[in-house]
């Protein structure tokens, strides 16, 4: 039962990071609501089959999957957002931190 | 385990939302971001398919999948840098 509830929550927050990846107005405010996506939604469903798959199969394999998506959503939006400003994408910030480090 | 189907249902309308962004992105990394949150929503649809189903295939290829994806994403933001794939970052 505590399963379907974390499912549930799940769902409902990836569809919030979806909703924040259209009305968000820049590549490094998106990456954020990607991040959210992934760890927020994704992690909290496999969560839930892992606690609902009654230690089979299901919960290791989903385990595995939760570890792999807590490793590389934080990578892969660092990279994005570093791949970015790299190719002249101009962030709409006032304080420009990079900038002012070189 | 019936229940799984409508997490499926949730789990199809942010992908959509997210296929909406893949389209429309104005520049290349909006389009990558997308993708990026697109591809464990799809590996998350699928370990719910196979618990709705009752059978265990599709876990290994939502697993390989997940890193086809993360692969994926550090190749297409190596190329938008302008280096090499060897090439330190």
């Amino acid at each position: 039962m505590i399963g379907l509830i974390l499912m549930a929550i799940g769902g409902i927050v990836a569809i919030i990071g979806a909703i924040g990846l259209i009305r968000f107005p820049d590549v490094y405010t998106r990456t954020h609501a990607q991040t959210l996506s992934n760890v927020g939604g994704c992690c909290l469903i496999l969560f839930g089959v892992f606690l609902e798959g009654f230690y089979s199969i299901f919960s290791i394999k989903a385990l595995f999957l939760i570890i792999f998506i807590f490793l590389t959503a934080p990578i892969g939006a660092h990279i994005i957002a570093k791949a970015a400003y790299k190719s002249g994408i101009k962030p709409k910030v006032v304080l420009d931190e990079w900038k002012a480090r070189k | 385990m019936q229940e799984a189907i409508y997490i499926i249902y949730l789990l199809g309308i942010a992908g959509i939302l997210c296929l909406y962004r893949i389209l429309r992105g104005p520049t290349a990394p909006d389009r990558v971001v997308a993708l990026d949150a697109l591809v464990p929503i799809i590996a998350t649809i699928m370990v719910l398919f196979a618990l709705y189903q009752g059978d265990g295939l599709l876990l290994d290829i939502s697993i390989v999948y997940a890193i086809l994806g993360f692969i994926g994403t550090l190749v297409i933001s190596k190329y938008l840098m302008g280096e090499g794939i060897g090439d330190s970052i």
